[in-house]
């Protein structure tokens, strides 16, 4: 086979995809803001995140240096990329893997498809993953009559309620447990019909529920944390144990995994397994690790599919600037630590990427299509407060990324007829900010301002653009002298 | 030292109070103070809404202006300015494949400090002799916070103050939601921060919230004004330069 992945379908802008969403983000936020009971569900399971993660991390001598050591693998790896993914193959292969490659979304799904068509089944179990996500592979095979079961407790209740993911680790975080209860009691089927929301009582719901069908599935789908390249070896990372049921009771195993996903040395996992589970959920270890490398005969399953998913990846390589979004390894530490997601939640960003590294992922894959398209207003969800750039395990300077993907927002619509109002403003300004007595005139202009300020001097309505900020909060009334005029007036 | 005032064109243009200080403080601190009277703006506002080649000849203008005039250091009352002249003016020149103003940009910047790094940093002072008779919380900016580092240079200056009565912010490292035209793009999500903040501050009983950053202090000063909560906002340079006369005046 050959690494050539060829060039992958681009979405176009008006079409919904796990990876863009319909509204543009302060629309989709504003709507999020409104929901009291998400923002104090987010509010809550974040700063409980943060804090953990921030004891844990803080203990750490080195921690600064693992986080170097992470970003200098991963550039290592999206700089040989076509070398590793062959090496990778061919090990997976030489152990009795079966590796398949898929462009984008639409080829996954129908691998995956067929393979568990192979089987004859019409269930399968799944173990959390973020690629499976993306693609939007439970979806794909319901449509063709399979049954995908999500056996993470997080992603059950999501898939129960019939809801969309919000956040890249806890995909239900926007679910209190009394909303988890009733959605037990209504679709799990063989839910204690005396169920409460205590949360032991709603784990051993979800265990025995879910144990009954880890022991009569016959394929598993998972996707996967890490890929050995030096040994064709899969690793997954969780902390339920569902996911080591998945990869070792069924016979048939089918990983999907992003190409980045790659390491180049089994000892490299000595970096990421400190520097993952402290990110993500603020543990010291994980509780399971499951490494395998193809099939070990009479152990674990005997048929082992491995789909190797583009989707947009190799376009994001071909970008000097971009391809450091493909170093995420998809802790969401960024989320956690975002003060717009910890307020608008996941859903508001369209994808099943949200937050910090979504708002830099989400356009790098699918592309941004000018104004009018919801991924152009990813990259200004953020005040570039920073934080996620503090946090990241592997240093990806997310603030950076956004400002130039903006800039590359602002330079896909350049050319249009009508320039929009945010155009001509910037053009205005530029004007006037390089040119100290077009600054000097405005300034006198701005005095004007005075004369709409109240008697304490606060001005608390303008007209539209101004309303944005004149709704919440007042503005100071401009002053009767600027700091020039008081210079040339004390040092001239 | 011969200190050059990078006023700020929100500073010039909206809190002149805040550059008056900065000049008073270091004219008290016995060094001289030049204004290049050219100056306009770092160029942050384009760059951070994206546009990056109309952010080109703010920046050009902002380095020609500060090359031609004679001082030893630069230093503005803004972490966010000086954060755009440190990580964001070469990057800006670079971008248009300018290396030359890029390599210009980048030894200006060098000798440009906020205001807290140049008094302790440079200076090496931290009791400026201020007076200073209120209950004061200090915000930290994300840009001083994260972008620069100051760390606790500001709280440093802040101890050294007389009469004052300092009290610590809870979630301080947090956003207040300003963020430049975040404030206007993302409006909702901005005002749902900026309460958050408003409650923090509100909370900690102090009658002035301080911060090394006017427009981070416009923002959450128009949330504290509008809730009527009583509580004003002060920049870091003004209570600095704060003294016992001038609170007797």
């Amino acid at each position: 086979m050959t690494t050539f992945l060829g060039i992958p379908k681009r979405h176009a802008p008006e079409e919904e995809s796990p990876l863009r969403g319909t509204l543009p983000f302060p629309r989709a936020a504003r709507r999020a803001l409104a929901n009291d009971q998400l923002r104090r569900n987010l509010a809550h399971a974040t700063s409980v995140i943060r804090t953990k993660r921030a004891q844990v991390v803080d203990e750490m001598p080195d921690w600064e240096a693992l986080r170097d050591a992470g970003s200098a693998i991963k550039t290592q790896v999206m700089a040989n990329l076509p070398e590793l993914l062959e090496q990778f193959e061919a090990n997976v292969t030489a152990h009795g893997g079966v590796v398949h490659w898929a462009t984008d979304a639409e080829q996954a799904n129908r691998i995956v498809t067929d393979l568990v068509r192979a089987q004859g089944v019409d269930e399968v179990i799944k173990v959390k993953s973020m690629a499976t996500q993306e693609i939007g592979l439970n979806e794909y095979l319901e449509d063709n009559g399979i049954a995908a079961v999500e056996t993470d407790l997080a992603e059950l209740i999501v898939q129960l309620g019939h809801d969309k993911p919000s956040h890249i680790l806890v995909p239900a975080i926007h679910r209190n447990r009394t909303e988890v209860r009733d959605i037990f009691l209504a679709e799990m089927g063989d839910a204690p019909p005396d169920l409460t929301d205590e949360p032991r009582r709603l784990a051993m719901a979800a265990r025995d529920h879910l144990r009954r069908k880890f022991l009569r599935t016959r394929v598993a789908i998972s996707g996967t944390n890490f890929g050995i390249a030096q040994t064709g070896t899969i690793g997954v990372v969780e902390s339920e144990g569902n996911g080591r049921m998945c990869v070792t009771l069924p016979e048939t195993l089918i990983t999907v995994m992003g190409i980045e996903k790659i390491l180049p040395t089994f000892t490299d996992l000595e970096v990421f397994l400190q520097l993952l589970p402290r990110s993500s959920t603020g543990e010291r270890m994980n509780p399971y690790t499951s490494l395998w490398t193809g099939v070990t005969p009479g152990d674990g399953p005997q048929n082992f599919h491995l789909v190797l998913l583009d989707n947009g990846r190799t376009n994001a390589l071909a970008d000097q600037i971009g391809r450091a979004a493909l170093h995420c390894i998809r802790c969401s530490a960024c989320l956690n630590v975002c003060p717009v997601y910890e307020r608008t939640g996941g859903h508001a960003y369209g994808s099943v990427y949200p937050g910090p590294i979504g708002a830099v992922l989400t356009p790098q894959l699918t592309g941004m299509h000018g104004h009018h398209d919801v991924n152009s207003t990813l990259p200004y969800a953020s005040s570039l407060c920073g934080a996620c750039f503090d946090a990241c395990p592997v240093k990806i300077d997310i603030p950076t990324l956004l400002v130039e993907l903006r800039g590359r927002a602002v330079d896909s619509d350049r050319g249009r007829t009508i320039p929009g109002g945010w155009d001509a403003a910037m053009k205005a300004a530029a004007w006037v900010m390089s040119d100290p007595k077009r600054f000097v005139t405005v300034e006198k202009a701005l005095a004007a301002g005075r004369l709409v300020a109240g008697k304490d001097q606060k001005i608390k309505h303008l007209p539209f653009p101004g309303s944005a900020w004149t709704h919440s909060k007042d503005l100071p009334a401009p002053p009767k002298q600027t700091f020039r005029q008081w210079w040339k007036e004390t040092h001239e | 030292m011969r200190i050059a005032l990078i006023a700020t064109c929100l500073g010039d243009a909206l809190f002149p109070e805040v550059a008056k200080a900065t000049t008073l403080l270091l004219e008290r601190l016995g060094h001289q103070v030049v204004f290049p009277p050219d100056q306009v703006c770092c160029g942050q506002m384009h760059v951070n809404t994206g546009y990056l080649k109309e952010a080109v000849p703010v920046v050009r203008h902002h380095v020609e202006v500060f090359e031609a005039a004679s001082f030893d250091v630069a230093v503005a009352p803004s972490g966010s300015c000086v954060g755009s002249v440190r990580h964001q003016q070469a990057m800006v020149a670079r971008r248009v494949g300018d290396t030359a103003l890029a390599d210009r940009a980048t030894s200006l910047a060098a000798r440009t400090y906020e205001l807290s790094e140049l008094l302790v940093d440079v200076l090496e002072v931290t009791d400026v002799g201020a007076y200073y008779p209120h209950r004061v919380t200090y915000h930290p900016t994300c840009h001083s916070l994260r972008m620069l580092r100051v760390g606790d240079k500001p709280l440093q200056l802040l101890r050294q103050v007389q009469g004052i009565d300092l009290v610590e912010l809870p979630g301080a490292d947090q956003c207040c939601g300003f963020g430049g035209t975040f404030s206007i793009k993302n409006a909702d999500t901005s005002a749902a921060m900026l309460a958050d903040k408003v409650r923090d501050v509100v909370g900690t009983g102090a009658d002035r919230c301080t911060a090394g950053d006017a427009s981070c202090l416009m923002n959450i000063g128009g949330g504290l004004s509008r809730n009527d909560t009583g509580v004003r906002t002060i920049h870091l340079a003004q209570i600095l330069a704060s003294t016992r006369e001038s609170v007797a005046a």
